[in-house]
């Protein structure tokens, strides 16, 4: 099924099988379940190296989510990116500081129970707003953005937004690089002052 | 056919939910680094179940943007913390406090 012709011609083809649904439900649910259990323990592990390790099996699990809703592309470069490079720079930091494991912060009582009470108020508000907005109770159909229709869209549509991220990109490792050297020349700044 | 759109958005709540507790309640600055990613990632999650929601590619690419980001906050603030960590050789956010007043 095409999307409608105004918002655009590349919609994502959506193609009905009702025959597998149940089989796409639970692909879905044991999704949902790995990944929930997975972000449980990463955040929980005291030693920040366990915690990457099952923050990359809960990434994964996001890709196969994004492939389940038809972005394949996505799916690729949720495990290219975040689960390969990013985790991996967690992991290469974690590594080269000696990080001593470390626990929950625990704050006094008066301090962290106005903080809980509002986001309890907020989590039921979330939860009702969700399960009674009719258009929410809508079921999702399969559909498939195809990587060459999802990078044509991108680049006729958006060129400037990815020229600006690439810039941003571009600001970001200037200032990671920024920084990497300027404790080097505090440094010999002060050796300098030293004797 | 997959699932209620309602799910989708209350698995990215969770996880949301997830990553703002470790943000807030870890004594490790990696952790609260971490608890930003897994925020951003519940975000790209509802993102791209609202694109096949409305059939529209838009969530899709916003989703990249939010790579970009990712990618661009995680280079940025590790450097940050490298920094931080030769300065004054601990880890945990408390001893950052030169200014304090």
């Amino acid at each position: 099924m095409r999307g409608k012709s105004k918002s655009g011609p590349r919609a994502l083809n959506s193609s009905l099988h009702r025959d597998s649904m149940t089989l796409y439900a639970a692909i879905f649910y044991t999704s949902a379940a790995v990944i929930v259990t997975a972000t449980g323990m990463a955040i929980t592990r005291r030693n920040p190296v366990h915690s990457v390790i099952y923050l990359i099996i809960s990434f994964f699990g996001s890709a196969l989510l994004y492939y389940l809703f038809g972005a394949p592309l996505l799916a690729a470069l949720e495990v290219i990116i975040y689960a390969g490079a990013i985790m991996v720079l967690f992991l290469f930091i974690v590594m080269m500081l000696r990080v001593e494991p470390s626990g929950l912060r625990r704050p006094s009582l008066l301090q962290w129970l106005p903080a809980g009470v509002i986001g309890l108020v907020y989590l039921v508000v979330a939860v009702l707003v969700v399960s009674t907005d009719p258009g929410s109770q809508t079921t999702l159909k399969t559909g498939l953005a195809r990587p060459s229709d999802f990078g044509q869209f991108l680049f006729q549509r958006y060129w400037l937004s990815v020229e600006i991220v690439s810039f941003l990109l571009l600001i970001a490792l200037i200032g990671a690089l920024y920084l990497g050297r300027a404790f080097v020349e505090d440094r010999g700044d002060r050796k300098e002052e030293e004797p | 056919m997959i699932v209620p759109y309602s799910h989708v958005l209350l698995l990215a709540g969770i996880l949301f939910a997830m990553g703002v507790v470790c943000a807030v309640a870890r004594r490790n600055l990696i952790m609260m680094l971490i608890g930003v990613e897994i925020m951003l990632n519940s975000a790209g999650l509802a993102f791209v179940a609202a694109a096949l929601r409305w059939q529209q590619l838009e969530g899709q690419v916003f989703v990249l943007f939010i790579f970009a980001i990712a990618a661009a906050e995680v280079s940025v603030g590790l450097a940050l913390i490298v920094y931080g960590y030769k300065r004054t050789g601990s880890l945990d956010p408390e001893i950052y406090n030169i200014l304090k007043w």
